[in-house]
């Protein structure tokens, strides 16, 4: 037993600080997470699904406009490893989706997704939609009771599903990546890598 | 989680992810205690206490695993430890207590169970397997070592990640759970054909507690957030990572622990009864 928990303690601090696999800067998700399947429709009021995405690196990201820390300071670290490529920027697309479309409505969307570049776009869907695509990459929101002035917090994840051209999985970019690393990996997926 | 109307209740009491295996095994278990049970005649039957615990135990791991519960522990680590604390140690720790097997298996057709049941467990391939999983040595490393595996921080990440990793694990801690206590709570004496004896089981008990506690200890107190994986994917409550985490080490150390102590009492109990007990007389008898 002593030597079980000797075995133990040593893959904790391993896993802890083992070099990631296949020289990926973010965590390599390939075959743990679903291909992109989306039904949502763009601020812009197009209505979309994954194959629209195809021939493009899409980061998946869920927030809401009224955020106020983990959403803005992503959406900027995004936009500034996506501006910082030198060859593929074109072909990275940021898919902003909005937990909290009952206040995020197309124009405002809009408008808050393109200051933070040309390379956002953001996304609303129905409840059901968007419960759908919460689930589909294990991720959970939930809204907070309004206050007096009927504004409420959002509960939502902080990480950035990668897919590759193809629409596959890829990788997954945690709240603390450096934005070198991110801009790095997806230069190599666009690259087709 | 909003329980304002009776469709809320109702809609917690579903699976979150609907697993046929999941219901077939909880279901079928108490399918067959209960057929089993009415065939036992009147005078044989356990009292009220055993088929209670067997019921709570299937209940129980029925209940993390397929309501919302489960949702709850994909997205807070505590509510996670404690779905493993009842599919590991609490839910087969009462299934192995209700001393099941002999009431489930007047409750097998009886065709089918001369005809595949016996054969099948009576098989070479079957007692070797049995064998080597169920001795004194494979038993306690496999039960900690799953909890160790499951807790490595990158292999929590991917399995909280994916969606079949995540189902293996569940289902490695709940069968490894039902194989470890159903040996240590082996009504049995080891004459009586139970794979280890009351003493060698009481220090299985005893030992494996150690562990748990550094596990749970290192995972309270640690100083930064080791499972990330909750931040990435959106906890459910407004709860500081630290805390959540502090919360579910505090799980893994003491109730798992204090269920080996229990486990202990039992069989040290037990084991004062069996024949083959320690045969020393009580020291004040001479006095």
């Amino acid at each position: 037993m002593r030597r079980g928990l000797t075995v133990a303690c040593a893959a904790l601090v391993l896993g802890a600080c083992a070099p990631r696999e296949e020289g990926w800067h973010v965590k390599n998700v390939a075959g743990l997470l679903p291909d992109l399947e989306l039904q949502m429709t763009e601020a812009g009021g197009r209505a979309v699904s994954a194959a629209d995405y195809r021939g493009e690196v899409a980061l998946l990201f869920f927030g809401y406009t009224h955020c106020p820390d983990v959403c803005p300071t992503t959406l900027a670290r995004l936009a500034a490893a996506r501006a910082s490529m030198r060859d593929h920027r074109d072909a990275v697309r940021v898919l902003f989706v909005t937990v909290d479309p009952a206040r995020d409505g197309a124009a405002l969307l809009a408008r808050y997704a393109r200051a933070f570049g040309p390379g956002v776009t953001g996304l609303r869907g129905s409840e059901e939609a968007l419960a759908a695509l919460a689930r589909r990459y294990r991720v959970s929101y939930s809204r907070d009771a309004p206050d007096a002035h009927g504004d409420y917090a959002v509960s939502h994840s902080g990480g950035v599903f990668v897919f590759d051209r193809t629409g596959r999985a890829r990788l997954l970019i945690r709240p603390d990546d450096p934005v070198p690393g991110i801009a790095a990996d997806l230069e190599r997926l666009a690259a087709g890598g | 989680m909003d329980f304002g109307t009776a469709a809320d209740a109702a809609a917690f009491l579903l699976p979150w992810e609907f697993s046929p295996a999941a219901l077939a095994l909880c279901a079928g278990a108490v399918g067959l205690y209960a057929a089993g049970l009415a065939r036992t005649p009147r005078a044989s039957r356990p009292g009220a206490a055993r088929p209670l615990a067997f019921l709570l135990g299937w209940g129980l791991v029925y209940a993390v695993m397929q309501t919302r519960f489960d949702y709850l522990s994909q997205h807070m680590f505590f509510i996670h430890r404690l779905q493993h604390l009842v599919l590991h140690h609490l839910g087969p720790f009462l299934i192995a207590l209700s001393q099941p097997i002999a009431v489930l298996a007047r409750g097998l057709p009886a065709g089918f169970a001369a005809r595949v049941v016996v054969p099948l467990w009576r098989h070479p391939l079957t007692r070797f397997a049995y064998r080597s999983l169920q001795n004194a040595v494979v038993a306690p490393l496999l039960f900690v070592g799953l909890i160790f595996f499951w807790l490595v921080p990158s292999v929590h990440f991917d399995a909280m990640l994916s969606a079949p990793r995540y189902a293996l694990m569940n289902w490695s801690m709940l069968l490894d759970g039902l194989l470890f206590w159903a040996l240590l709570l082996d009504p049995r004496t080891r004459a009586a054909g139970a794979p280890v004896g009351f003493g060698l089981r009481i220090w299985i008990a005893l030992l494996a507690i150690p562990p748990q506690i550094a596990l749970g200890a290192h995972i309270a107190l640690a100083d930064h957030d080791l499972f990330d994986v909750y931040a990435v994917c959106g906890r459910i409550w407004d709860v500081a990572p630290r805390a959540d985490q502090a919360i579910g080490g505090f799980v893994t150390w003491i109730p798992a622990a204090m269920m080996h102590v229990v486990a202990a009492l039992i069989l040290i109990g037990r084991w004062m009864r069996a024949d083959r007990g320690p045969a020393r007389p009580p020291r004040c008898a001479a006095a």
